[in-house]
């Protein structure tokens, strides 16, 4: 197990689109993504950051096979495992959390490993509880222990932080940050929210608005756990003032 | 001050009788005074007070064969839930996810919908005979319409988010299926089960008046050409007390079991 792991992390995934259109309701054809490129590096966390509706959510459904109707290729290793954070926690509510994590854990995650990353996001004492005994904050933290269970060789996260007051959702990112050191793996996170992105990327990919393609890719060479609110303010000044249009919305 | 504290006191009342089964044992009890008080005024052959009804359900299981009648109609009343509930699901599931399906298969739902339970059971028992296929296939046949409409209605109510949850996390289709799918249904199934015992035992009943040896329609046949109705009465009181049983000691704890994650307090 550990080797196929070691294979599919060191193998970097690719993504090519050419083309990925909607078809409405009323039949009408919408665009949203055209020659899309991205090669994302094994162990990196990648952030995606875009005007809001330019496709960033499709991008993610088409990078986890959720949406096969596009024309292009994902390339990455066969039986890739996946860790995905969705905007709601989206736990099945007639399961506890202890067996929401049960039910996509890798095949040899134990009941000792699962305590472990319970207690790393904080959610040791809530495993017997059901989702909706849980606030937002503890049931985004079990999403995200179920993201990590899997073991993936690619986590996606689709602004797992919005709509929690501003506190609560930087000690996520911080918790995010340990876990995922502890636990290295490729991951790929959409936000709109440019201090989150300079936070935790170490790619940051700029996208334009529909059809989305990529304007820019930033590499960031600080680690994560070095960076501080001056250098965030930094570095937001100065893509500001070269990327105005990605960062006006703040 | 004082009007809170008479608000107070009052609320109190109302929490002390509206706790435990006080108001439902008071209903009971409410109507049997009434069943007794009517009977007594008439004074009738024809209208029996409770003590005699009781007194022949008691008489008629030790030593009638009541207990048997209602045994045989008990178990047709399980096999034509069972299989209606079956088929129907299976239907209702298969047309609330398939648009294609539905369209075919709507205007036939909707002939069966209003078809009258006793053309169906005449159509049975003239085609198939009068022999106890036909007879819980004409039963089942009227609950499965109904247990399509709701099925249907909780297959177009499943949560897409969820879906594409289990999708991504790759979930085996079963796994999918008993994790994700039927709770959601859970609910579907419940109405449809609460309605389909009820409208299933009366329908059962016609049955067995028809064209059935046996069976409680059968004894209440033969009681009204006797205009025995403390008989007719007796027949019914027993049955109603077992379907009660059944929704009291299986069908409520088991919705509670599988609803548990709903009620606890957040």
């Amino acid at each position: 197990m550990n080797d196929t792991q070691r294979a599919g992390a060191t193998s970097p995934f690719k993504i090519r689109i050419e083309e990925k259109t909607h078809i409405g309701a009323d039949g009408t054809r919408l665009t949203a993504i055209r020659d899309l490129s991205l090669d994302l590096k094994p162990e990196s966390m990648t952030v995606l950051m875009g005007p809001s509706g330019c496709g960033k959510t499709t991008l993610l459904r088409v990078v986890a096979g959720l949406d096969d109707d596009f024309t292009g290729e994902i390339d990455m290793p066969a039986h890739s495992r996946l860790g995905f954070m969705f905007q709601e926690p989206r736990l099945l509510p007639w399961r506890t959390v202890r067996q929401n994590i049960e039910l996509v854990a890798a095949p040899g995650f134990s009941g000792n490993d699962l305590e472990n990353l319970a207690e790393a996001v904080g959610v040791a004492e809530m495993l017997s509880r059901y989702p909706q005994e849980l606030s937002l904050g503890l049931a985004r933290r079990a999403a995200l222990a179920r993201a990590f269970s899997t073991e993936p060789d690619l986590l996606l996260l689709d602004e797992p932080f919005v709509s929690l007051d501003e506190r609560t959702a930087d000690r996520l990112r911080r918790l995010l940050l340990d876990v995922w050191s502890a636990r290295p793996t490729t991951a790929v996170m959409v936000t709109h929210n440019p201090r989150e992105a300079l936070l935790l990327a170490d790619q940051l990919v700029l996208l334009a608005p529909r059809p989305t393609h990529v304007v820019a890719v930033e590499t960031i060479d600080m680690p994560q756990a070095e960076r501080d609110t001056k250098m965030i303010d930094v570095l937001h000044a100065d893509l500001s003032r070269r990327f105005p249009a990605n960062f006006a919305e703040l | 001050m004082s009007e809170t504290a008479l608000q107070r006191d009052v609320r109190r009342q109302a929490a002390w009788y509206t706790r435990g089964p006080w108001v439902s044992i008071l209903s009971v009890a409410g109507f049997l005074l009434f069943w007794f008080a009517a009977a007594e005024i008439a004074q009738s052959r024809l209208l029996p007070g409770p003590v005699a009804v009781i007194h022949y359900v008691i008489h008629e299981s030790l030593h009638g064969d009541l207990v048997f009648q209602l045994g045989i109609t008990l178990w047709r009343v399980v096999a034509s839930f069972v299989v209606a509930m079956i088929i129907g699901s299976a239907f209702g599931l298969l047309m609330g996810q398939v648009p294609a399906v539905n369209r075919a298969l709507d205007p036939w739902l909707i002939v069966l919908l209003n078809l009258p339970a006793l053309v169906i059971i005449i159509l049975a028992y003239i085609w198939f005979g009068l022999n106890e296929a036909a007879a819980i296939g004409a039963v089942a046949l009227n609950k499965i319409p109904n247990v399509i409409v709701m099925l249907r209605e909780g297959a177009r109510s499943l949560d897409p988010g969820l879906d594409e949850m289990a999708r991504a996390y790759r979930l085996t289709p079963w796994s999918k299926f008993r994790n994700v799918t039927l709770p959601q249904l859970q609910p579907y199934f419940a109405a449809a089960s609460r309605t389909g015992l009820s409208l299933i035992w009366k329908i059962v009943l016609v049955v067995e008046l028809l064209g059935r040896p046996n069976g409680v329609g059968f004894e209440l046949h033969l009681n009204f050409q006797l205009f025995n109705v403390t008989a007719i009465l007796g027949y019914t009181l027993a049955f109603v007390a077992v379907m009660l049983a059944i929704e009291y000691l299986l069908v409520q704890p088991l919705e509670r079991y599988t609803t548990r994650w709903r009620n606890k307090p957040v």
